[in-house]
């Protein structure tokens, strides 16, 4: 089963970029012409995103840098605490939606220094692994078509960011001890 | 609530590093987090160039309106006020067997396309359309098959079993995205109700 997921992910993307060239060129399509037409876009919408990005990353950093994040995580350290709930994984949990670099950073941290076959191992493994960034894919994806107002995406996406953390947490506990 | 966020953000780190009688880390973290933020949008730039090239290719070769065509009923239920065989249901298809697959940098540009795609559908410009919200939520939770990353990270710190995690990952991302699609349901159908009525005045009375 694992050889063949493996199998998978390596062979996905090769065969896609052989085989949509290769698909359109049947079709008598141009393809390097289309291509570069389509690649211009990339560009435009990379730099679109910057003035997004740069303002969301300056409020996260200054957030992180100020020791605010710890200070919440020792505030909730004895309830974890009393939950079986290894206190060491609450900063993957808040620091998990805000930055996707910050939080694998941490997560190879906590792999590093308890073992990647430790419970906290685990647990920072399948939370790293199970949600993506939310204010990052809601930045970039929304920064992209220049939507100002997310309605409630924002809730949305942090909601089931809680409940991912939780249930990835509960997951480790049942499965693994 | 992004504003909020944002703002509460700053203004929290601003006052612990007060506190901490340490201000300089403000001025000193704000540039760093900017430098990030454009490094980033660089690292993006190849990756978007590139994926976007590709998915034109797909998209002018017909690939894309097949795929929507094929798969189209699960995504319609997801999306039900996109049209059937509307070019956004293959990229929202697209981007999400990339999430499944753990590409996560295919998986942006192909969101970005189905984005825009959507963009197009949506009367209100400036405004997420229901199916935007949608395609973030499912994005934000993403169920994961292969994490391919953390594979490699417990890999490289020597465990006995790297790939334990993908069990577990699996079944909590599933969980997230079912509380995704729970609650994206939820907001969609109350902001339905609330904001129906008071958005068809205004229009009629820009006309007159």
């Amino acid at each position: 089963m694992l050889g063949w997921i493996n199998l998978l992910s390596a062979w996905a993307v090769p065969v896609m970029i052989t085989f949509i060239p290769l698909y359109a060129y049947f079709k008598r399509v141009p393809v390097y012409e289309s291509f570069v037409d389509g690649a211009k876009d990339g560009f435009s919408t990379a730099i679109g995103i910057i003035p997004h990005l740069v303002g969301m990353m300056v409020a996260i950093s200054v957030f992180r840098a100020s020791g605010a994040l710890d200070f919440f995580v020792g505030w909730m350290t004895p309830l974890l605490e009393s939950l079986r709930v290894p206190p060491e994984v609450l900063p993957l949990g808040i620091l998990r939606p805000l930055t996707g670099t910050g939080s694998l950073a941490f997560t190879t941290d906590l792999i590093k220094t308890y073992g990647p076959d430790s419970m906290i191992g685990r647990i920072a493994s399948t939370v790293q692994g199970s949600t993506d960034t939310t204010l990052y894919v809601l930045t970039v994806y929304f920064g992209a078509v220049g939507i100002k107002n997310g309605r409630y995406a924002l809730k949305v996406g942090l909601f089931s960011d809680i409940i991912g953390f939780i249930a990835a947490i509960c997951v480790c506990l049942l499965l693994f001890s | 609530m992004v504003n909020k966020i944002w703002l509460a953000l700053i203004l929290i780190g601003f006052i612990f590093a007060a506190l901490k009688g340490d201000i300089n880390i403000v001025t000193q973290a704000a540039f760093e987090g900017a430098a990030t933020g454009v490094t980033v949008c660089f690292g993006l730039i190849s990756v978007l160039v590139f994926w976007l090239g590709i998915m034109r290719l797909a998209e002018d070769a017909g690939l894309v309106k097949k795929i929507s065509k094929l798969l189209g009923p699960v995504v319609s239920f997801l999306f039900p006020d996109v049209p059937k065989n509307h070019p956004a249901m293959g990229y929202i298809l697209s981007n999400m067997s990339a999430n499944l697959l753990g590409l996560g940098n295919a998986a942006t540009p192909m969101g970005i396309r189905a984005m825009q795609q959507l963009q197009e559908l949506n009367p209100d410009k400036e405004i997420a359309s229901p199916a935007m919200c949608t395609l973030l939520a499912l994005n934000t939770a993403s169920i994961t098959l292969i994490p391919t990353t953390l594979i490699a990270i417990r890999l490289n710190f020597n465990s006995a079993n790297p790939a334990e995690i993908v069990g577990s990952t699996l079944l909590a991302t599933a969980v997230a995205t079912a509380a995704a699609i729970v609650a994206d349901r939820w907001y969609r159908r109350r902001s339905i109700r609330r904001k129906l009525p008071p958005t068809i005045p205004p229009t009629l009375s820009l006309k007159r």
